[in-house]
């Protein structure tokens, strides 16, 4: 899911804490991060600091947008816990993200009963008009990314196909293309 | 704590209240099988997930009257709990359980290192398994290899020992579990690789996983072919702990030393010389000990001149702390940059006898030093990484050229088919094989500083010697993590030294040394818990950990009581190599050859 190298965010500098240079825009970032776990008041001699590190890789990924090693081992600095211990929360959880996100996240569900129904097809169709594979990078005008999904528990909709919060039923691979073609003209008139 | 009363397989047996049921079996000689279930993976830490299943049972008492299955390592004892250990379901159970595991595994146990030493290979023949009932889906990983260990995760069976063992007992953290459901696997911090993360090559992981995910490289072949190489010398170097380990490979008692068979062995090898890293060991107490004597004595003329103690400690760089664990320096590197100036400057004793042996030893002889192959037995893995340092290879040309672990030597002695128990007891070379009982403790924690203690009086008195049994300083021996004890080493001067192993223990240490720089003044870290006896290249300890480290350091410590000499200043051949070449201990010679310095490394 989230292996190695993902890309710095907005910056040609490769690491945290200021020992590289970042483009401004991520240093505010990293500012306004860094303010947030100021107001934590973590005691670096209290193992309980630990039970912070969700809520601040939620913090993180709400100013970042995703989390890439770089957010990560400023995470893991400031909260001086290891590394690994970041990296094994972030990797775990399905909701965080070590890739840049679309502005429209779509996610087709591979789980048993929708696979026996086809979703594949459709997903394998959505990578072709779209010109990515889905869950690495979104597509490189930032409007789309692309994933795949275990079970969301609509299987009576089988096929389901998710695009930002709306669910999808019974989705072929003609009528996902029709979603994606409407969000584009949507977003092209905007 | 009161007892309980539990009915295995219509046995009743009686355990305290909190044990399990996989206590209570053990209790009356009831084998259930376990995997992922360690009850000691360094400095009595146990991994206890309960992920494998393999030890599911059957059992009442759990939730009610009704019999269910339940994983006996993590199952307490409940009163009147009746537990059948092979009842048609439980046995059901469990051989799905295994074979689930083995469909998600490589099955190439022929070619496997761990081949014979693999715990899920020993339940497979247990369970008779003659076909796998089950065809998924398999997860597949790429190799990750460096100088020292290999992981490969496709044989990983998710048990977390290692994370274990990083994690609570070495608190380096460098691995975790990574991802969840089928394609969760064990790694570092993003799966960097191992190199690249704050991993110390201690290898305690790979001394705890239960079968071939994470193994030492191998540097076996390349040994061999300088041994069959005409044009080559070949020496080798073997350090004070693998006597008291190789033994239990050829059917000693765990601990017994085989100094003499081990040396028989090698030669028969095909090795030109065989030296000891315990001669080494002596040269390290020789500048050490200068060492530590000079910052003491810096100390008593800074406060005399009226600095306060904790200025005088600072400017003097004390504490000293001892510098031949390559896998504890690793730790310090990364770990405690703010504390780079107090190590003792030098070099391991594996480097060290490298320095020397491409120097001294080859002008002696009149062979080029690229000429010169040095091979080292070590019982550790992170040697393997120190030796690759580049600071190591002046000029290019490797101090030392290969390190194989004690693991690697037996496999290498069976395949030549020289079995250790049919040797007769052989000799050390000379030069470089003269040793005395300072430098075989080294093997063990607390050696290394009760070495230099032996010395430093010495020093400190007018060349006078420790005589009788106040040679053995009792107090810093023993497997205990972290040991404190003051020590007098001249009339009315009396120092505070505090020992630790497993880098754990060495963290607490070294915190008590940034609260208060006045504590001690002379501290020995080991990154092993145990120090070099429990080395990540040990032979695997089978059964009880801590009942067999107690045997493997008596063995260290007869050792050294059967040795006529046992004071590092009266090695004649160390006695020698000043004389003839390096002058006096810190002379810029020495600084040259024997020291080194150390440098921040913030790997993640
Ligand atoms: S070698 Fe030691 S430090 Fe490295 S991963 Fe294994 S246990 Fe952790
Ligand atoms: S690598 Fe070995 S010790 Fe670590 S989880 Fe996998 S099987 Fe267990
Ligand atoms: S304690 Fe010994 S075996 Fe362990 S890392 Fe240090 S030198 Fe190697
Ligand atoms: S399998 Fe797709 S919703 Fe359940
Ligand atoms: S040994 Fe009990 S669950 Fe693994």
């Amino acid at each position: 899911m989230s292996d190695t190298n993902t890309t710095a965010p907005e910056g040609n500098g490769t690491a945290c804490c200021g020992c590289k240079k970042f483009s401004s825009a991520a240093e505010a970032k990293f500012a306004e991060l860094d303010a947030f776990i100021e107001t934590l008041g973590l005691d670096p001699a209290d193992e309980r600091r630990r039970g912070r590190l969700i809520q601040i890789l939620h913090r993180a990924q709400h100013i970042f947008g995703y989390l890439p090693r770089e957010v990560q081992q400023h995470v893991a600095e400031k909260m001086a816990i290891p590394e690994s211990a970041v990296s094994g929360v972030v990797s775990f959880y399905n909701y965080f993200t070590t890739k840049p996100k679309g502005k429209h996240v779509i996610n087709v569900c591979l789980g048993t009963a929708c696979y026996v129904k086809g979703s594949e097809g459709v997903l394998r169709e959505l990578e072709r008009v779209l010109g990515i594979e889905a869950d690495t990078n979104p597509t490189p005008d930032g409007l789309f990314s692309l994933g795949s999904l275990r079970c969301v528990g609509a299987c009576g909709l089988a096929p389901v196909m998710l695009v930002d919060d709306k669910v999808y039923g019974k989705i072929t691979p003609a009528a996902a293309v029709k979603v994606v073609n409407e969000i584009k003209a949507k977003e092209a008139q905007a | 704590m009161a007892n309980i009363t539990i009915t295995i397989n219509g046995k009743k047996v009686e355990v305290p209240q909190g044990s399990t049921i996989l206590d209570a079996a053990n209790k009356l000689n009831i084998h259930i099988p376990t995997l992922c279930y360690c009850p000691d993976v360094g400095c009595g830490v146990a991994n206890k997930p309960a992920s494998c299943r393999l030890c599911l049972v059957e059992a009442t008492g759990i939730r009610g009257p009704r019999k269910i299955l339940a994983p006996a390592c993590a199952t307490p004892v409940a009163p009147n709990m009746e537990v059948w250990t092979n009842s048609a379901r439980a046995m059901k159970a469990r051989r799905t359980v295994l074979e689930l595991l083995l469909s998600d595994h490589p099955q190439n146990c022929l070619t496997c290192a761990k081949n014979q030493e693999c715990e899920l290979q020993k339940l497979a023949a247990e369970f008779g398994i003659r076909e796998i009932s089950y065809q998924g889906e398999r997860n597949s990983y790429p190799v990750d290899e460096s100088a020292a260990i290999m992981r490969d995760l496709s044989k990983c069976v998710m048990c977390r020992r290692c994370e274990t063992v990083c994690n609570k007992v070495q608190t380096v953290g460098a691995l975790t579990g990574n991802g969840r459901g089928f394609p969760a696997k064990v790694g570092t911090a993003s799966m960097i690789p191992l190199a690249d993360s704050s991993c110390t090559f201690c290898g305690q992981c790979v001394n705890v996983c239960p079968v071939g995910a994470i193994v030492g490289v191998s540097y076996t072949k390349k040994v061999m072919a300088a041994i069959h190489d005409p044009k080559k010398t070949v020496v080798v170097q073997t350090a004070p702990a693998v006597r008291v380990a190789i033994g239990q490979e050829f059917g000693f008692k765990p601990g017994e030393p085989v100094t003499g068979k081990l040396v028989a062995a090698l030669r028969m090898l095909g090795f030109d010389k065989v030296f000891d890293t315990d001669f080494s060991a002596d040269l390290t107490i020789m500048e050490e000990g200068n060492e530590l004597v000079g910052r003491v004595k810096k100390y008593l003329e800074l406060t005399k001149a009226g600095k306060s103690a904790a200025d005088a400690q600072k400017e003097a760089h004390l504490p000293i702390l001892t510098s031949c664990c390559p896998g504890w320096i690793n730790f310090l590197e990364h770990h405690f940059p703010d504390l780079l100036d107090i190590p003792s400057s030098c070099k391991s004793p594996q480097q060290m006898f490298g320095a020397v042996a491409k120097s001294y030893y080859a002008e002696k002889i009149g062979v080029k030093p690229e000429d010169l192959i040095v091979v080292s037995v070590m019982p550790c893995q992170a040697k393997k990484y120190e030796a690759a340092r580049p600071e190591f290879a002046p000029g290019g040309v490797k101090d030392v050229d290969y390190v194989i672990t004690t693991r690697e030597l037996v496999r290498l002695l069976r395949e030549a088919g020289i079995n250790l128990a049919n040797r007769d007891d052989e000799d050390y070379d000379s030069p470089l094989g003269e040793s005395t009982g300072a430098g075989v403790i080294f093997g063990v924690t607390g050696g290394v500083l009760e070495a230099a203690l032996r010395s430093v009086y010495t020093m400190l008195n007018d060349g006078k010697n420790l005589s009788g049994d106040a040679i053995n300083f009792r107090a810093v021996r023993g497997l205990d993590g972290v040991k404190e004890a003051k020590v007098e080493v001249a009339p009315g001067l009396a120092v505070n030294v505090a020992v630790c192993s497993g880098l754990g223990n060495a963290r607490k240490v070294l915190d008590m040394v940034r609260a208060d720089r006045t504590r001690f003044q002379a501290i020995e870290i080991m990154a092993c818990p145990g120090g070099c006896i429990n080395g990540g290249g040990q032979p695997y300890i089978k059964g009880d950990r801590a009942e067999t480290l107690q045997r493997r350091m008596e063995g260290i410590y007869a050792e050294d009581a059967g040795k006529p000499i046992r004071l590092s200043h009266e090695n004649p051949d160390i006695k020698k190599l000043y004389a003839e070449y390096l002058g006096q201990p810190g002379s810029e010679k020495a600084h040259h050859l024997l020291h080194t310095v150390y440098h921040e490394n913030k790997r993640d």
